[in-house]
């Protein structure tokens, strides 16, 4: 049978990189470099764009401090899972677009001066979906941060479980749950952040159960899909359902945070949830 | 390679007949969807009708202590054999006035929020709890979402991983995703033979990768959602073979085949130290997934392996075919394994 090998060919090389980028918000035309500058946020309407993991840890980190741990961890293909494609073809074109191995970067870092278990999601990678690697990633982060007795940090980026991986996608909710209690137990702090999106099995599960929860404006945060939630049921969804300030509203957000402040407003949380741990930082 | 692309390995699950001719991708896909109707039969056997079958005695409890009471899980204390145990589970409802009463069977937070009492409860009363596994998927609706939906199953998950009493656990019809995994970590997950298991619904996962609902059969499939598929991935530990025909054609005898499994997985669980169950409990979660590790020093590497494309791509077919057996072994209740990167 012949097979069609998909076209992975870098197009950025062949095309001169785009200078622009469009507002989704507001429409206005921002020029790609003074919107790295100000973290990938619109300057005039304050939209927040996704930002990849790597830009994430420049963001949150001292620079220089970050040491990744676990990068040699790669998915299988438990299912034999073909839709359009099969599924190590999706994630042999995930790894050539994003540089990645899957869709979470996990290491130690300072914040601040306050070492941290950090683990950012990313959703340039297959949507940031939580498959054995995501779920793997997490528990070691958990595992790590309790063994280390420090802090655990993870932002989260994902439209949830990864379908193609199947139930054992979803068995990562409890791989992550069963290691985030044990980090309870112990009393080490935990605080999640939610950026656009983080849905599905990755908000039920570790991203809902931070010690403190955080969210970036106007992140779409929620368990069921708006198409599935409507479609199933056949109701009006009520304006803003969904968003970060609806959870905020709702009970489920401590702190609605700007990008620009997320670093500062970590650290100062980090001062009270885990006073011992700037020093820790400097040692 | 064709075994692959057709998503039939040579290794992979499923009880393939030895002298009967190979099935087609077509006929595999009709067997499933076959299978996910009998899971969905308006007549099968829910929690309560099962109960009924199989316990001597049966006290609902009611209500979460926070909101109201959530029809759609039922939870309370039974009798079955000589054990005393505290059960929760998924109620669909048998015509359309108590489907609705029963949100079609669909927990609202409510529902989850009173499994996680009844659940802590037994741990305090020393209680081993029972679930039974039946649902389309947590409600979707907004009021769902504005009372903390995925935050309950979160919790109700993280609760059942370190619960210091046995939990058996059986997907009696639909295992829809997070709703149904809300109240299905146990020391040991049965299945009925025609029940399913997915994190996603056929329809759902469809009309997302295929664009369109009417590929559910074949994502169906994909999804290797079947009790015995799951079986075979380490999901699910045992199938209890169902009457000729389907549970739905008698309560009575499926209630009895489901007791005697339940009471035998009570009986040696109820040996086996507290500590070193949770222990177990933690490790068979812990090593459910597959993936590879490359371990390398200093940081990581992001070169990509020499040689041109078809190399490449080989390589990651090679590792994908090399993967199926893997997970396959992962999982034996009896000997938890030795190393969690499986």
């Amino acid at each position: 049978m012949p097979v069609k090998f998909p076209d992975f060919r870098p197009r950025r090389d062949t095309f001169p990189e785009k200078l622009w980028t469009r507002c989704p918000s507001c429409s206005e035309q921002l020029f790609n470099k003074a919107l790295e500058k100000s973290l990938r946020v619109c300057p005039s309407c304050g939209h927040h764009f996704r930002v990849s993991s790597a830009e994430r840890l420049a963001h949150l980190l001292d620079p220089g401090t970050f040491e990744e741990r676990d990068p040699g961890l790669s998915s299988q293909d438990p299912l034999g899972f073909v839709d359009q494609k099969p599924y190590p073809d999706r994630l042999a074109a995930a790894r050539l677009a994003t540089g990645l191995t899957d869709a979470a970067v996990w290491g130690f870092g300072l914040i601040e001066d306050h070492r941290v278990a950090i683990l950012v999601m990313d959703f340039g990678f297959m949507g940031g979906s939580m498959g054995a690697v995501v779920g793997e990633k997490v528990a070691r982060a958990a595992e790590g941060a309790l063994a280390a007795r420090v802090p655990l940090v993870i932002v989260s980026a994902s439209g949830g479980a990864r379908m193609q991986e199947g139930t054992l996608a979803l068995m990562q909710l409890a791989k992550t749950m069963a290691a985030l209690e044990r980090l309870r137990a112990a009393g080490v702090p935990y605080v999640s952040v939610m950026s656009d999106p983080t849905t599905g099995g990755v908000f039920a599960s570790y991203a809902a159960m931070g010690d403190v929860n955080l969210a970036e404006p106007n992140a779409l945060i929620g368990f069921a899909g708006a198409r599935v939630g409507a479609g199933t049921i056949g109701q009006e969804l009520p304006p803003g359902f969904q968003r970060a300030e609806f959870l905020f509203r709702h009970g489920f957000v401590d702190r609605v945070v700007a990008r620009a402040d997320l670093r500062r407003e970590l650290a100062a949380l980090l001062r009270y949830l885990a006073p011992g741990a700037a020093e820790a930082g400097r040692g | 390679m064709v075994d692959r692309i057709l998503g039939r390995g040579p290794k992979a699950a499923g009880p393939a007949p030895e002298a009967a001719p190979a099935p087609t991708a077509a006929d595999q896909k009709a067997e499933v969807w076959a299978r996910v109707q009998l899971a969905r039969n308006l007549r099968r056997p829910r929690t309560l009708e099962l109960l009924a079958a199989m316990a001597d005695e049966v006290i609902e409890l009611h209500g979460d202590r926070l909101f109201g009471d959530d029809e759609a899980i039922v939870a309370g204390f039974a009798r079955i054999g000589s054990h005393r145990v505290a059960v929760v589970g998924q109620q669909k409802g048998a015509d359309t006035e108590e489907n609705i009463r029963r949100s079609f069977g669909m927990p609202h937070p409510e529902g989850y929020r009173k499994a996680m009492r009844v659940m802590e409860l037994a741990e305090r009363s020393g209680l081993p709890v029972v679930t039974f596994v039946d649902v389309p998927g947590a409600h979707p609706g907004p009021e769902s979402e504005e009372r903390g939906i995925a935050e309950a199953i979160a919790r109700s998950v993280g609760l059942m991983t370190r619960l210091r009493t046995p939990i058996v656990t059986v997907i009696t019809g639909e295992g829809g995703s997070g709703g149904a995994l809300a109240i299905a970590v146990g020391d040991v997950v049965l299945a009925l033979e025609n029940a399913v298991y997915s994190v996603i619904s056929p329809e759902g996962c469809a009309s997302i990768l295929w664009r369109t609902t009417d590929e559910a059969s074949t994502a169906a499939a994909a999804m290797r959602m079947t009790a015995a598929e799951q079986q075979a991935l380490g999901v699910v530990d045992h199938v209890i073979p169902e009457p000729d025909g389907g549970a739905h054609t008698d309560h009575e005898e499926t209630g009895r085949r489901l007791k005697a499994a339940i009471v035998r997985e009570l009986d040696r669980l109820a040996a086996i130290p507290i500590d070193l169950l949770v222990d177990q409990r933690y490790r068979r979660y812990r090593s459910l997934g597959a993936y590879t590790e490359v371990v390398t020093e200093g940081p990581a590497p992001v070169a990509p392996p020499r040689g041109g494309l078809a190399d490449r791509l080989r390589g990651l077919i090679e590792a994908g075919s090399r993967a199926i057996p893997a997970p396959l072994q992962v999982g034996r209740r009896d000997e938890p394994p030795a190393r969690e990167d499986v």
